[in-house]
């Protein structure tokens, strides 16, 4: 099956600098992938080349199979029959919400033109707001609006950048649930580019986690979490720490919990220090355990408890338990780990705590 | 004129391609800012220049009257305009009066009549001859000369004339500067224990300003700008010496390096505003808003503060217009004649070529600059877009001098060669009258143009792209709506400002022509006050739609609520 995007090795500059470099990835028919990364690192410049507003300095892209951008030629936006949907949805003020739908669809005759509205408007939900103006939508109405704008010409790729930035925390994650639906629903292929991995999660197949203009690791978002295959990815994606251990034979650590066997995600010789990743949910509280932690931080998410420990050698690990178990800060709480795969990365001087924000309780 | 009241909008700053392919657009966008900026050059040029005897003379005698009458003016102006100015827009803002809702917009119509027509209507009503001194007189039996009244003609009615149509531009950015703050900065400052009085002084009136000082450099950039008011008033200043230093002593280099010292004033001006304009960003204390709470005041407050309101008001509109409606109802069958009809024939048409020809340049400036300014492209556009600040009188001696030199040398050029004399074929034509008009209102129009196109953000043209549309059908279905009303407003207050524009015109004008303005200016100048009405009144109504527009404008400008 013909991908319906394909990137080769693309590379692209700005004003000199390298934004993007070697990055190759597809997407098949239908399936929606996501650029993952920090603001900064590329991303919306990477999604921008495939829109055509940028030219990559080396490389190519293909769209349906046809080379649509190289650092010799560039199809003209007008001619790719991508979508977009932007950071600031970009509706135009002086149209209706329908005069907005039907503004990419000069080539359909009216009849046609208007049925395809009524059916994006009701994909959307919101089938009675036709004849409003854009400044009369509330934020998440513009959104979706804005959604089917981009989908009504039937593009072969829809991107969409940022588009949730404007939205609050919770109703992310909700809305692009619901997105996600809707693209399925039609079978449209897409690109979502964030920096908001609950967003990722809610709606992409596949993710891309872009660290400093490079592709770490392109996979589905449970590969992501629990088989990263860089310290970059391993910190971006979800909670935990990296335990310093040493290795025994094949399938075998000795860290501070003691001995750890299980499938290596890289092999490594016996006697190599290494770093093992362990997330909060892989740290079970069990009284019976002779492993103890000490709780130096504790808060409440209602159904758990997310506990950060002090194990005897001194290192944190952070640990999530039912909320019933209420446990006072100071107290020793015995703590058992329950890991098949160990994550592990050759050691290095730096701090256990992966440099993730989301580690901060 | 009106001057912008909002701040320069930002652009955005990311890179990115829209339709028009850059170098092209750039150097149009240079040039188009050069040929605007060769008057204000012009000038500057001059200051370099070695002085004439003239100059010396001038220096011994007058200069010194000038200045300080000038800067008399302006310090007068300044605190008559600025105290009504504040006090209203703080009155309107915060509290709840009866009449309230009619004085937010109608305190804004003093802005309407141009200062010479409120100073020769004021002089015609309280002069020793005028219809108050003579019930003075009758009702108390007292003879001229036995009674003190307040002489009109002095440095004194000039600040209160200027004051009194002037003050709208302090009101307005006051007012919008109230507006802007969060009332949780003032009842921050009631919690913290301050009184309402302490709450105004030390936490409201300091936030507002950087806006007030943007209203009083506006205000008093019309004040240097001046030449109606201090002519007909007798009082010497640098507009009326930059005139009598041309057509008295006809010694154009002296005259210009006086408007080169005027325009030394102008740039204070000018980086005062800007300076404002730029701490306004660090005043400003939050993006919620929650509704003013108007507070309602006692019936006796209530009623001092509609008096309070009503003054500026009633003197700077109602009565001048009032006693103008009677003399031209006075006049009228033996004033507006087929003369009357062809000062309008003159007037319009010159005005609407005006308002045209500033918008196109604007046009190309904004585009030209619209996604890569450059430190050069936005040093030109500053230039250029100066004429707003600089003076009318500066602006004609600026277009003068050098088309008058080429005007000879293409007369000279012709006669050696040819035999002909082409004669002045651009000094001595409305050509000149346009182009001085031009460097005066472009920044107006370029104004209008960047903040229309502020409004069409650059991913509105990479949607229309992603929608198959290329440059040309994005300009005709997406910017050309988009910006209609703006283009319109702009067409509109160029339109209006020419219509009431008095000293280029009175210098660059071409023989024999007349426009409503000048004939306005030149009947009140011979004492036919009444004479003058017609054409005062009917620059007045003009002046009027611009007002209107203004009004709207800050009737939906609360921020924090939708449009």
């Amino acid at each position: 099956m013909t991908p319906q995007l394909q990137l080769n090795k693309v590379s692209i500059e700005l004003g000199g600098q390298t934004i993007v470099s070697n990055i190759s990835l597809e997407l098949k028919p239908g399936e929606i992938g996501c650029l993952l990364g920090h603001s900064g690192c590329g991303k919306t410049t990477l999604l921008r080349s495939i829109a055509g507003f940028e030219q990559p300095a080396s490389g190519e892209i293909l769209l349906h199979g046809k080379q649509v951008a190289s650092p010799q030629t560039t199809l003209p936006t007008e001619q790719r029959n991508v979508g977009m949907v932007f950071q600031d949805l970009a509706l135009f003020p002086h149209l209706t919400v329908g005069q907005n739908i039907a503004f990419g669809m000069r080539n359909y005759s009216k009849k046609e033109t208007n049925q395809r509205i009524e059916l994006l408007l009701e994909l959307v939900g919101l089938p009675h707001l036709i004849k409003q103006h854009p400044h009369q939508l509330s934020g998440g109405q513009q959104q979706r609006i804005a959604l089917a704008r981009s989908m009504a010409p039937r593009p072969d790729l829809l991107l969409l950048d940022e588009p949730f930035s404007s939205q609050d925390a919770e109703r992310r994650e909700q809305l692009a649930r619901e997105i996600g639906h809707i693209l399925r629903e039609d079978n449209i292929t897409a690109m979502l580019v964030t920096h908001d991995q609950h967003e990722a999660f809610a709606m992409a197949d596949t993710i891309g986690v872009i660290n400093n203009g490079k592709l770490s690791q392109w996979d589905t978002p449970y590969n992501l979490y629990h088989r990263p295959n860089s310290r970059e990815v391993a910190g971006f994606i979800g909670q935990g720490v990296l335990v310093k251990g040493t290795v025994l034979e094949t399938a075998k650590l000795h860290t501070e919990f003691g001995e750890v066997c299980g499938n290596f995600s890289q092999p490594f010789p016996a006697g190599t220090e290494v770093d093992l990743l362990v997330r909060p949910d892989d740290i079970i509280h069990d009284d019976r355990s002779d492993n103890f932690g000490c709780v130096t931080k504790k808060a409440f998410r209602g159904a758990e408890y997310m506990y950060s420990l002090r194990l005897p050698g001194n290192t944190d690990v952070l640990c999530l338990a039912p909320s019933h178990h209420n446990h006072k800060i100071g107290e020793k709480i015995g703590i058992r780990l329950e890991l098949y795969h160990l994550v592990i990365f050759k050691h290095t001087a730096q701090s256990s705590f992966l440099a993730s924000e989301t580690n901060k309780i | 004129m009106q001057h912008s009241i909002t701040g320069s909008s930002a652009l955005s700053a990311r890179p990115c391609f829209t339709f028009y392919r850059p170098s092209g657009w750039t150097l149009a966008a240079a040039v188009v800012a050069l040929i605007i900026a060769t008057p204000i050059l012009t000038i500057l040029g001059f200051l370099f220049y070695p002085g004439s005897g003239t100059w010396q003379h001038l220096a011994d005698t007058v200069l010194a009257d000038y200045v300080i009458n000038s800067l008399l003016l302006m310090l007068g102006v300044a605190a008559g305009a600025g105290s009504i100015g504040i006090c209203t827009a703080w009155l309107t803002s915060m509290y709840s009066f009866p009449g309230r809702q009619l004085f937010v917009w109608s305190l804004l119509l003093p802005l309407a009549i141009p200062a010479y027509i409120i100073a020769f209507t004021y002089t015609g009503m309280f002069e020793a001859a005028g219809p108050v001194q003579e019930w003075i007189r009758e009702s108390f039996n007292l003879r001229y000369g036995e009674y003190w009244f307040p002489e009109i003609r002095s440095l004194g009615g000039a600040i209160s004339m200027l004051s009194l149509v002037l003050y709208p531009y302090v009101y307005l950015l006051a007012r919008t500067a109230f507006l802007d703050q969060s009332v949780c900065a003032l009842e921050a400052s009631r919690t913290l224990g301050c009184g309402p009085w302490r709450s105004f002084f030390f936490v409201a009136l300091p936030l507002a300003r950087p806006a007030i000082v943007t209203g009083l450099s506006l205000a008093l950039m019309e004040t240097l700008a001046d030449y109606g008011t201090v002519q007909y008033f007798g009082i010497s200043t640098f507009t009326t010496g930059i005139f009598r230093t041309w057509f008295g002593l006809d010694d154009s280099v002296a005259a210009a390096q006086l408007s080169g010292l005027l325009m030394t004033f102008v740039f204070v001006l000018i980086l005062l505003e800007h300076w404002s304009r730029r701490q306004a960003r660090f005043h400003h204390t939050t993006n919620r808003y929650q509704t003013l709470p108007n507070i309602k005041l006692p019936p006796l407050m209530g009623w001092i503060a509609t008096i309070a309101c009503l003054l500026p008001l009633f003197f700077g509109f109602l009565l001048p217009v009032g006693q103008l409606t009677q003399w031209a109802i006075m006049t009228f069958s033996e004033m507006v004649n087929e003369s009357f009809y062809e000062l309008m024939l003159n007037s319009f048409p010159l005005a609407g070529a005006a308002a045209v020809l500033a918008l196109i340049p604007a046009l190309i400036l904004g585009y030209g600059n619209r996604n890569r300014a450059t430190p050069l492209s936005r040093f030109l556009v500053r230039l250029s877009g100066m004429g707003y600040a600089i003076p009318g009188t500066v602006i004609a001696v600026g277009v003068l001098i050098p088309f008058g030199a080429l005007d000879n040398s293409i007369d000279n050029w012709m006669l050696k060669h040819l035999n002909i004399s082409t004669g002045l074929i651009f000094s001595g034509t409305v050509f000149i009258l346009l182009f001085a008009y031009m460097v005066r209102f472009f920044t107006v129009s370029l104004n209008s143009v960047e903040s229309g196109l502020a409004k069409i953000r650059p991913s509105l043209d990479e949607a229309a792209k992603t929608m198959g549309y290329g440059g040309f059908e994005i300009l005709r279905h997406l910017h050309l709506p988009i910006m209609k009303g703006t283009l319109l407003t702009a067409l509109i207050i160029v339109f209006v400002d020419v219509v009431k524009e008095l000293p280029a015109t009175l210098v660059l004008r071409p023989f024999n022509f007349n426009t409503l303005a000048v004939r306005a200016f030149e009947l009140a100048s011979d004492e036919r006050l009444a004479d003058s009405s017609t054409a005062a009144i009917a620059i007045v109504f003009v002046s009027i739609i611009p007002v209107i527009i203004l009004s709207r404008t800050i009737a939906h400008s609360r921020p924090g609520q939708p449009q």
